[in-house]
């Protein structure tokens, strides 16, 4: 990677550093809206206050989906237009989707623990979030394993896009799994649709959520570049200032032979 | 003890840093228990009663797809010349080198086991009797997984050759390992037998592994 | 302090190598050992440093450590490097001071005499072919060995880093160590030749 390289990332840094305070501003006061609403909503006649994990399993669960989305299309651009954010968008997103499908994890499996008995169901849902979820430490693995970042970025895109591509068949195989051994699911949520005292406190949350996600994006994207300019500036000092020491080298060396020469 | 020790330190922070395998044997252990209920089904009742067994086949499988490269780096970097000339003896380098891949690649099973419990549906003490049984079994699987690295890297052979070596050998391993879970879980065996044998397992392989692993590296040199 | 080989056979891979060679060394002396491709050159080193058994014949150091073995006093540089790209240049040199133990020199100073030391925290997997060869000579001079096999010790390395390891081995034999070297180049120190398998 040259410096040109890193023009484009550095008006990148520029502008994020004038968004991200206002974004997570936003964040923190939706966030809050958020929150505050879901607490006046009433409890469920059948499930009580257990309810409420909803407000905050519901938006970690639409985001380990849409975390996917973004990397994929940010492996179109690794992969299509060569855009030199892209792979640093699809790298810095991993991380943060594999957090929010564990969110979405451990709040589904809390939700269910005092309808089920047990803290885990094989329950069509829940199953399918835990191989997303696996697919996102598989991928996280595969960025770890390669030293080169823009070696790994073809590698991981193509991974992102297959795996774009099987999530909703892997989906539908688990939901026939799940039918084929469990006639009656366990969980239906209210049946009909959502009362509004539900409803808009849940979709204020999701778009909190979806901004929270956006700060980090960017903010982990920030690191990302700083990373890779920290390693290009370490190669660059490698073979640097090597060539000047070789200099040096004979220099000492000299001094070296003069000194024996005196001996 | 500082040549030792160096030597574990080593090829942990190896293991961890970017490129290092650690981390995967977590990944492969925790999907292939999840690919479990998925060929049996999700009926929890069986689940629980395949628990022990499920868990101690994926931490077997884990532990051995991750010794694979347990010498291979060495050797192909030349390290391996070095510490085979070296003042410290090869079997004591083996043992260190095992010991330090036990730790950062074995023990991340063990504490990976309670949450794979959770997806089982075992019980606290189910999963803490797995888990025990774990701790003291998986030295035993690497000790003698250990000689299979060894031959696969004087054979210039790996992955699956060295599985297909290994595993008859930990055969035992399971066996024990496995009922003294399930003695905790339906009985109708004492926990303290098998859990004797399988410590005893252990403490063999300690001492077994490494002079094999060495006398095969020594005779495999070239 | 005497370095020497009597009738070795070398079998490698059930074809003879060679056999019948006789060599010694004594100390403050380089032995370049020379031959065509195949002769049998890193063979030989090998054999000296423990890492090939002889099929025949008897190689010994008199006058060294009694209390070690051969392999055990001698520093061996192959074709590989012995580094992991993972470590940094400082902890893969430290590592290896540790691990081989005994007398040893200050590894800053190594690395600045190797002409390296601006890269010591960095990552070994930065440096070049040159650089990572550098990096494994300053192995040879943080840990004391009385004898050095060294396997086309100056591949990879520049003019300037030919001359610097040229005055590393006349440090070397000066204090009373002991050089095999395989080569095809000229070695650039007073050297004896040995040659093995026929004209080159």
């Amino acid at each position: 990677m040259t410096l040109i390289d890193l023009a484009n990332p550095t008006r990148f840094l520029a502008l994020t550093a004038r968004v991200l305070p206002w974004l997570a501003a936003a964040t923190v006061i939706l966030l809050t809206i958020g929150l505050y609403q879901a607490s006046l909503a009433p409890d469920d006649y059948q499930q009580g206050a257990t309810v409420k994990i909803m407000f905050i399993h519901v938006p970690n669960a639409w985001l380990s989906m849409f975390v996917w989305g973004v990397m994929s299309i940010a492996s179109l651009g690794t992969l299509v237009w060569r855009h030199p954010l892209a792979d640093v968008a699809a790298k810095a997103a991993a991380p943060i989707g594999a957090a929010f499908t564990f969110l979405a994890l451990l709040t589904g499996s809390l939700w269910g623990r005092p309808m089920w008995g047990t803290y885990w169901e094989w329950d069509a849902r829940l199953t399918s979030v835990l191989i997303l979820f696996l697919m996102y430490l598989g991928l996280m693995a595969l960025w770890r394993a390669v030293d080169d970042p823009s070696r790994a970025a073809r590698a991981a895109a193509v991974l992102t896009l297959v795996g774009a591509i099987n999530l909703p068949i892997i989906k539908f195989s688990v939901d026939w799994w799940n039918t084929l051994h469990q006639p009656a699911s366990v969980m239906r949520m209210g049946g009909s649709a959502l009362d509004k005292s539900f409803l808009i406190p849940l979709l204020v949350m999701a778009i909190a959520f979806t901004l929270l996600f956006l700060t980090l994006h960017l903010a982990a994207m920030r690191n990302e570049i700083l990373r890779r300019r920290v390693r290009s500036l370490q190669m660059m000092q490698a073979s640097r200032v090597a060539f000047s020491s070789e200099v040096g080298a004979g220099s000492r060396q000299e001094t070296a032979s003069k000194e024996a020469g005196a001996a | 003890m500082t040549a030792l020790s160096a030597l574990i330190r080593r090829d942990i922070r190896i293991a961890l840093r970017v490129g290092g395998g650690a981390l995967i044997g977590v990944l492969f252990f925790l999907t292939v228990v999840v690919l479990m209920p998925f060929a049996v089904g999700p009926d929890l009742a069986l689940l629980s009663r395949l628990g022990p067994a499920i868990l101690w086949l994926g931490a077997l499988l884990a532990s051995l797809l991750t010794l694979d490269r347990l010498f291979m780096a060495d050797h192909d970097d030349g390290s391996l010349d070095l510490i085979t000339m070296s003042r410290t003896p090869l079997e004591l380098s083996c043992a260190a080198k095992a010991l330090a891949h036990w730790l950062a690649s074995g023990l991340p099973l063990i504490v990976a086991t309670p949450v794979l419990g959770l997806l089982l549906n075992l019980d606290m003490v189910a999963t803490g009797a797995v888990a025990l049984t774990l701790l003291a079994g998986t030295p035993a699987l690497t000790f003698t997984g250990m000689i299979g690295a060894a031959l696969a890297v004087t054979l210039h052979r790996g992955g699956l050759l060295m599985a297909v070596l290994v595993l008859p050998l930990s055969i035992p391993v399971l066996i024990f390992g496995v009922a003294a879970s399930q003695a905790v879980i339906v009985g109708p065996l004492t926990f303290g037998a098998p859990f004797s044998i399988l410590c005893a397992l252990s403490l063999v392989s300690l001492v077994i592994g490494p002079f094999a692993a060495a006398a095969s590296l020594r005779h495999g040199l070239d | 302090m005497q370095l020497s080989g009597s009738a070795i056979r070398c079998v490698r891979g059930g074809r003879e190598i060679f056999a019948g060679l006789d060599f010694h060394a004594s100390a403050g002396e380089a032995l370049a050992v020379v031959g065509r491709n195949g002769s049998g050159k890193t063979s030989l080193l090998r054999l000296i440093a423990g890492l090939l058994v002889p099929a025949g014949g008897t190689i010994a150091l008199d006058g060294g450590d009694a209390e070690l073995t051969l392999p055990e006093q001698c520093h061996y540089l192959g074709h590989r490097d012995a580094l992991k790209p993972a470590l940094s240049v400082a902890e893969n040199l430290s590592f290896w001071a540790d691990f081989l133990g005994g007398e040893r020199s200050d590894a800053g100073e190594s690395l600045a005499t190797v002409g390296i030391d601006h890269a010591t925290d960095l990552p070994a997997g930065f440096l070049s072919a040159g650089q990572r060869r550098r990096l494994s000579l300053a192995r040879l001079l943080t840990v004391r060995r009385p004898v050095w096999l060294l396997d086309e010790p100056t591949t990879a390395l520049d003019t300037a880093g030919q001359d610097m390891f040229c005055s590393l081995m006349r440090d070397h034999l000066a204090r009373g160590g002991l050089i095999v070297a395989a080569t095809h180049a000229p070695l650039g120190i007073d050297s004896r030749e040995l040659r093995i398998g026929g004209a080159a």
